[in-house]
């Protein structure tokens, strides 16, 4: 028996279907690249590549957390609250004095805590994600008014360190340090799905949950993972803004989580869960800088047209992953 | 049985669901070394034993003891921990991975806990050898047919350093190869000791390999007893409690005479229809009231053949004339509009939907050739649901009952009865029996006959040769994604002469024109 006289069915399914999402999107972008290349003579200046991962560095980390989760076939729309709430939180435990290190383990927990418990209701109690992120996103915007109804500005030393240390090459590129922490939180997603047994749980259970739960899989263990991952991101998504910003506004990052899901999807992860990449999603995140960055260049077209292009896009991608069936279910 | 302690002992289990009682103080139990069968009618609860044993369920009465100690496991995860590996009834697998991922994933080995892949994808194709497929083992699991895919459950399962391996229907998908080769793996795991729980609807299986038979009907133990000591008659009077009289009316049917159908215009003609990478050109003339069974191994392209005649895949060679009229079939609904009929044998990926009743299940079909504008009467639909349920002996026979709470072979029943109540003038049942208890397979048989004697053409796949060669007025036989022989089904023709036409493939027979 060969392999061809056995499979059935329509012969896509024998292609490497899974990489053409992440391949198209690495085509959209290049080709987005050479245009602002033709048209800005400034846009072939790496800066503005490195300018993409500081501006957008805590939403790819977000991302990436967001990633997990819908590779499992759910969703999470707090992250942008727990963003906003992370941020708030640190600029206002820094404003009543407690040591940045503390302020730092005490941002990072809240945002996992968060996650974990969504991650319970969502598994026990058999709620629609959809749902019960809903109401953590509402939760931790509440929080964030309770906190305080104004921004919180940080004069914390590490914090400003953070904010303007620059690391550079002679001829004046940079990065800042955040960029550092988003690429790493980048390898060790990426490495986590392709070769732990967590990563790969998660992919099965979107691939077919019920299949999981029968192949003796930990099926509530990852679920409530996935979640709690996506908080612990979005955490470090909102050190990394608060790093950017210096401050803690209780009104930053409102509707973040859908620009989030748009760079997910853009990246080749299929909303049904059970196929996608790490990679994928950064491709997305970069689709997102590089239109932002081609109308700034332009200088003459309202930034709403980057909401435009992204809708666009995203309709577009969905109803390419939809052709091409990347739909197991 | 090599050990007189019994490996795994239930007592007095009870099960109920909803309005149904699945299980009635049933004792079972299993010696390490031994093959058992679990024997019962489709709704018996062979599958909800199984399933109350390994935690999917929880049991209402009753105890479960393995080794020597009392259990009561919380799902399949604790169940396989502790050495009981299950294959479960329906494929589970994850259809987006790989064949080597599903089959080592929860225990892929690793490296400082990374998954070694090179290592994974080697120990998949040794252990798949060990089953007799060579296949790529790096392609989604999606991608090959039904039987590969019940292969590669198979092969996790046996995989485990497992006490306990329980095969629910692992072979209803399987041809005889395979299953042949299923059983050499069997009879060596049980030499090692193993205790092995085997459930099938094929009685020949069973005698092949079972040491002993507990056989379940309506949810009571009926009785356990040695395989040499159960007359095969026997065991299907325990089964459905009565003596079966409609199977050997079935038995004594006369041939089936081609020339009595054949002739006049076919009611489809297709010549040289091919799909590039699926089957073959071929040509292929199906009259009304005939029926034409299709033979072959798993992956000779029967499935790939039959989908080209409902549309579902699209032929990119040759013609088809429905009544003499050229015409193409491109999708489902062009053939459905033609009077063609398709009943899957996916049944969980493309035929039943588990949420909607047994109701709605079967009057899907022709609520959709009559468009969704005119809603069929509740009359009408009460009349048809019944009568069906009735003909397939639905169980349980309540017409409201979402299809997911049915056992497999009731499902099965449904989605036959989907297609049957559409009065197609072409049927095509893709493996229709399988799953199916040998009564119910006996009634299936006798309504095929009853509908070719209405006019009604049919193209009847299956596994099993007995039932083709049974059926069929001709024989056509696929190779290799070829079809290689059409034989006229009379007195020359029988099991061994199609599976020697099977094997050598090579001298083409003349296509009974
Ligand atoms: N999840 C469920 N909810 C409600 N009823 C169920 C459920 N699962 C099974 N049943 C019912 O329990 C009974 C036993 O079903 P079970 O699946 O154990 O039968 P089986 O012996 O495996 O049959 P088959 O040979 O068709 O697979 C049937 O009447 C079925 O309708
Ligand atoms: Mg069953």
């Amino acid at each position: 028996m060969t392999t061809s006289s056995l499979t059935t069915g329509p012969s896509w399914a024998r292609l490497p279907r899974r990489h053409v999402p992440v391949l198209v999107t690495l085509a959209l972008l290049l080709v987005m690249y050479s245009i602002g290349v033709s048209q800005y003579r400034a846009f072939s200046n790496v800066q503005v590549i490195f300018n993409i991962f500081i501006d957008y560095g805590f939403l790819l980390v977000v991302a990436v957390g967001m990633t997990f989760v819908i590779l499992t076939g759910g969703i999470d729309l707090s992250v942008g609250s727990v963003v906003a709430m992370t941020a708030m939180v640190s600029a206002w435990l820094l404003q009543s004095g407690l040591p940045a290190l503390l302020v730092l383990v005490i941002a990072l927990l809240i945002g996992p805590a968060l996650g974990f418990l969504m991650g319970c209701a969502i598994h026990f109690f058999d709620i629609q994600p959809f749902i019960v992120t809903l109401a953590g996103m509402f939760f931790a915007r509440g929080m964030c008014t309770f906190i305080s109804s104004s921004s919180i500005p940080i004069t914390d030393g590490f914090w400003t360190t953070m904010a303007q240390h620059r690391i550079g090459d002679p001829r004046g590129n940079f990065v800042s340090i955040g960029v550092l922490i988003t690429l790493a939180v980048v390898l060790v997603a990426a490495y986590v799905l392709a070769y732990t047994r967590l990563g790969r749980n998660v992919y099965a259970i979107g691939g077919n949950p019920q299949s999981a739960l029968l192949m003796g899989l930990p099926v509530a263990r990852t679920r409530i993972a996935v979640y709690t991952i996506s908080g612990l991101c979005s955490a470090i998504g909102g050190i990394l803004l608060s790093f950017y910003t210096l401050s803690g506004a209780p009104l930053i990052a409102v509707g973040m989580e859908l620009d989030v899901i748009a760079a997910v999807v853009i990246g080749g992860t299929v909303l049904t869960g059970g196929s996608g990449y790490v990679f994928g999603t950064v491709l997305g995140v970069l689709v997102l800088g590089v239109i932002q960055a081609l109308i700034t260049f332009d200088g003459s077209l309202n930034s709403w047209w980057t909401k435009i292009v992204i809708g666009g896009l995203l309709f577009a991608f969905i109803l390419f992953q939809r052709l091409i069936g990347i739909r197991y279910k | 049985m090599t050990d007189s302690r019994p490996v795994l002992t239930m007592t007095g289990i009870s099960k109920s669901f909803p309005g149904v009682r699945a299980l009635h103080n049933v004792d079972f139990r299993l010696y390490p070394g031994e093959v058992h069968a679990l024997m019962g009618e489709n709704g018996a609860g062979k599958s909800t034993l199984i399933k109350v044993l390994t935690g999917v369920y929880g049991i209402d009465e009753g105890t479960i003891t393995l080794g020597d100690e009392q259990v009561a496991f919380s799902g399949p995860m604790q169940a396989s921990a502790a050495g009981v590996s299950t294959v479960y009834q329906e494929v589970n697998l994850c259809p987006n991975l790989s064949v080597a991922e599903n089959i080592f994933i929860g225990r892929e080995p690793r490296r400082l806990g990374a998954v070694r892949w090179g290592e994974v994808r080697r120990q998949a194709r040794q252990l798949l050898t060990r089953l007799d497929l060579d296949i790529d083992v790096t392609a989604p699991v999606a991608s090959y047919s039904l039987a590969v895919q019940q292969m590669v459950a198979i092969a996790r399962a046996i995989d485990v350093q497992a006490r306990v391996l329980i095969l629910d229907e692992p072979t209803s998908s399987l041809d005889a190869g395979e299953v042949a080769q299923l059983f050499r793996v069997m009879r060596q795991l049980r030499d090692e000791g193993i205790a092995i729980l085997f459930v099938t609807h094929f009685l020949d299986q069973v005698y092949g390999i079972a040491d002993r038979i507990t056989v379940l009907r309506n949810g009571t133990l009926v009785g356990e007893y040695p395989t040499a000591e159960l007359p095969q008659l026997a065991l299907v009077e325990k089964m459905i409690g009565k003596e079966l009289d409609v199977l050997e009316r079935i038995e004594e049917q006369p041939r089936r005479e081609l020339a009595a159908v054949e002739g006049g215009t076919p009611f489809v003609a297709v010549s040289e229809l091919g799909r590039k990478g699926a089957v073959a050109p071929f040509t292929l003339n199906i009259h009304a009231g005939e029926v034409v069974g299709l033979a072959g191994l798993l992956g000779s392209g029967r499935t790939e053949a039959a989908r080209l005649f409902f549309g579902a895949d699209r032929a990119d060679r040759g013609e088809v004339a429905v009544n003499g009229t050229p015409t193409s079939l491109r999708s489902p609904i062009q053939a459905i509009e033609q009077g063609i009929g398709f009943c899957s044998e996916n049944r969980r990926a493309e035929g039943i939907i588990p949420d909607l009743t047994v109701r709605e299940n079967m009057i899907l079909a022709m609520q959709a050739a009559r468009g969704w504008l005119r809603p069929i009467p509740r009359r009408r639909q009460d009349e048809l649901v019944e009568q069906y349920i009735k003909a397939l002996s639905i169980r349980p026979a309540n017409p409201d009952l979402p299809v997911r709470n049915l056992s497999g072979g009731n499902q099965q029943k449904v989605l036959l009865a989907r297609w049957l109540i559409t009065e197609p003038r072409l049927l095509i049942l893709d493996e229709p029996t399988r799953g199916i208890d040998i009564g119910a397979k006996a009634e299936i048989q006798k309504l095929v006959v009853q509908l070719s004697d209405g006019g009604m053409a049919v193209l009847f796949i299956s596994a099993e040769l007995e039932e083709v060669l049974r059926l069929s007025h001709k024989v056509v036989v696929m190779r290799d994604r070829e079809m290689v022989a059409q034989l006229d089904n009379d007195d020359t023709v029988d099991a061994d002469r199609v599976m020697q036409t099977i094997a050598s493939g090579s001298q083409r027979e003349e296509a009974n024109q």
